[in-house]
């Protein structure tokens, strides 16, 4: 029995030896929670209540729109892998920019659609009205959508790259900024090196954002301003990206094989 | 077949680090006629595949398909062609027409009904329109990857062991729409497959290559003569079975 037991385990251990996402990947979740959590009670240890139930709602509900801006973009081209048809989509007359263009269009819907059904969730259950930010939504769901975006073809590269063996990562980069991001707390929660780290994700400057609306109907202009503008650059960045990684996996023959990867 | 060459390849070589999969391979293919890739495993068919579709970037050599550079006008040529094989398939979770209506508007039809109407005639599709892909047969599923590859009216078809892992009924039924399509539209056809049976019944030309290298060139009669045996099968094995043959020069010259 125990000589079976062992293949088993043997299996699985096999395959960890030489994938390092899925050694990240054991340490990766408990990591980001302790974070996210740790730093969401030690806000909530400091607040006046009945407003910290609104910024955590704001906070899910904008948290929910990037990250399903990311992965309706790695998905779409992930599932090709997945069901072994990339290689159809590959040889059609379809450029890098048309199979991009679509993948934004499935995008936008997705977080839309998340919006809406978030928005009115939690003005049922909880009387949180999101329309109460006004115009500013637009701003604060653009800059999340296209840094979903930007993020999104970033692990769309590594999708495509690696094939099966980065499915850690697609569901997990995204949490990796979310601790970075002030989500559930404001920047100043954050030790002070986090808080470098965090004015480079434009995201925090939504968070940050919608908490100022909410609390004074406030907005800065200046500092969304900063936020289109990372988003730019990480936009240019992320497409680079996605670009190389198309360019080794057509040098290493990869596109037939990606699903055994 | 004396047609123009619509697929003209030379000096291809692809190499993955230390490893060469396809070495210095030069050959054409004339339009009209169906031209077999063979070898044993490894030798590098599915590679040269890759690499006329422009999927694999060659390391050194040129492809021209339709008198163009592939590098420089892939979009033009995919236009153009079609693949079929057995590695590749279309999304399980679609239906038959859902698949076929995606790849029509990918190969730029506007109005898709007519063209999947006919294709699903001639595979003997229609009944099954509206079927999830998943639940089709092996047979069913190698019968829509043809459809989806005639899709665009191909001029080139790239056939990657089309019948394999098919019953012989289905294969031979398989073998037989190919044989129709290619007589009454006239697609050329680059086909891989390890059944030489299959191979010698279809192809006009082969090529057999051998650890990435043309190791014999010809029409299958002049295969067969070249290694002195009675079928390709057996010119298979002896190919497969002897290192000494891999530096034999091609017995029908390099068109």
């Amino acid at each position: 029995m125990w000589l079976r037991v062992y293949a088993l385990v043997l299996r699985h251990l096999y395959l960890y030896r030489r994938s390092v996402t899925r050694i990240g990947d054991i340490f990766f979740w408990p990591v980001m929670n302790l974070l996210v959590w740790g730093f969401v009670t030690d806000y909530l240890q400091k607040m006046v209540l009945p407003k910290a139930v609104v910024f955590l709602i704001g906070g899910m509900i904008f948290w929910d729109l990037l990250y399903r801006s990311q992965q309706a973009i790695t998905l779409s081209l992930s599932e090709e892998i997945w069901v072994r048809n990339i290689m159809n989509v590959f040889i059609a007359p379809v450029s890098i920019l048309e199979i991009m263009v679509a993948t934004c269009i499935v995008g936008v819907l997705k977080a839309l659609t998340v919006m809406v059904v978030l928005g009115v969730l939690a003005y049922g259950l909880y009387a949180f009205n999101v329309l109460v930010m006004g115009w500013a939504l637009v701003p604060f769901f653009s800059i999340l959508l296209l840094f979903g975006w930007a993020v999104g073809m970033f692990t769309m590269g590594l999708a495509l790259r690696f094939g099966h063996a980065a499915e850690a990562l697609i569901w997990g980069i995204p949490f990796l900024i979310q601790p970075f991001s002030a989500v559930f707390y404001p920047i100043e929660v954050l030790p002070r090196w986090l808080q470098t780290v965090a004015y480079f994700m434009p995201s925090t400057y939504v968070f940050e954002g919608m908490r100022a609306v909410l609390q004074a109907g406030r907005l800065d202009l200046g500092t969304l301003a900063m936020a289109v503008w990372m988003n730019g650059l990480y936009l240019a960045g992320g497409a680079a990206f996605f670009g190389w990684m198309l360019h080794r996996v057509r040098e290493k023959g990869l596109l037939s094989r990606l699903y055994l990867e | 077949m004396t047609g123009e060459a619509v697929i003209e390849v030379q000096g291809l070589t692809k190499r993955f680090g230390s490893v060469v999969a396809v070495a210095d391979l030069s050959f054409s293919v004339r339009r009209g006629e169906i031209f077999g890739l063979l070898g044993p495993n490894g030798a590098g068919k599915t590679t040269t595949i890759q690499l006329l579709l422009g999927l694999t970037t060659p390391t050194a050599g040129t492809i021209r398909v339709f008198g163009l550079d592939l590098q420089k006008h892939r979009r033009a040529i995919l236009q153009r062609v079609n693949l079929a094989a057995t590695y590749v398939s279309l999304p399980t979770n679609l239906t038959v027409w859902e698949n076929l209506n995606v790849f029509a508007r990918l190969y730029g039809i506007r109005k898709p009904r007519a063209k999947i109407e006919e294709l699903l005639e001639l595979f003997d599709m229609t009944p099954l329109a509206r079927r999830v892909t998943g639940t089709l047969s092996s047979g069913q599923i190698t019968r829509l990857n043809l459809c989806k590859a005639l899709l665009n009216d191909p001029e080139v078809l790239f056939l990657d062991e089309p019948t394999a892992s098919l019953d012989p009924e289905v294969a031979a039924r398989v073998r037989d729409i190919l044989r129709q399509i290619q007589r009454t539209r006239g697609i050329t056809m680059v086909f891989t497959s390890h059944n030489m049976r299959e191979v010698e019944a279809l192809c006009d030309r082969i090529l057999f290559l051998a650890r990435g290298r043309a190791v014999a060139q010809g029409t299958p009669e002049e295969v067969r003569a070249r290694f002195r045996t009675q079928s390709l099968e057996e010119a298979f094995i002896v190919l497969a079975r002897d290192e000494r043959l891999y530096d034999v020069a091609e017995v029908g010259g390099a068109d």
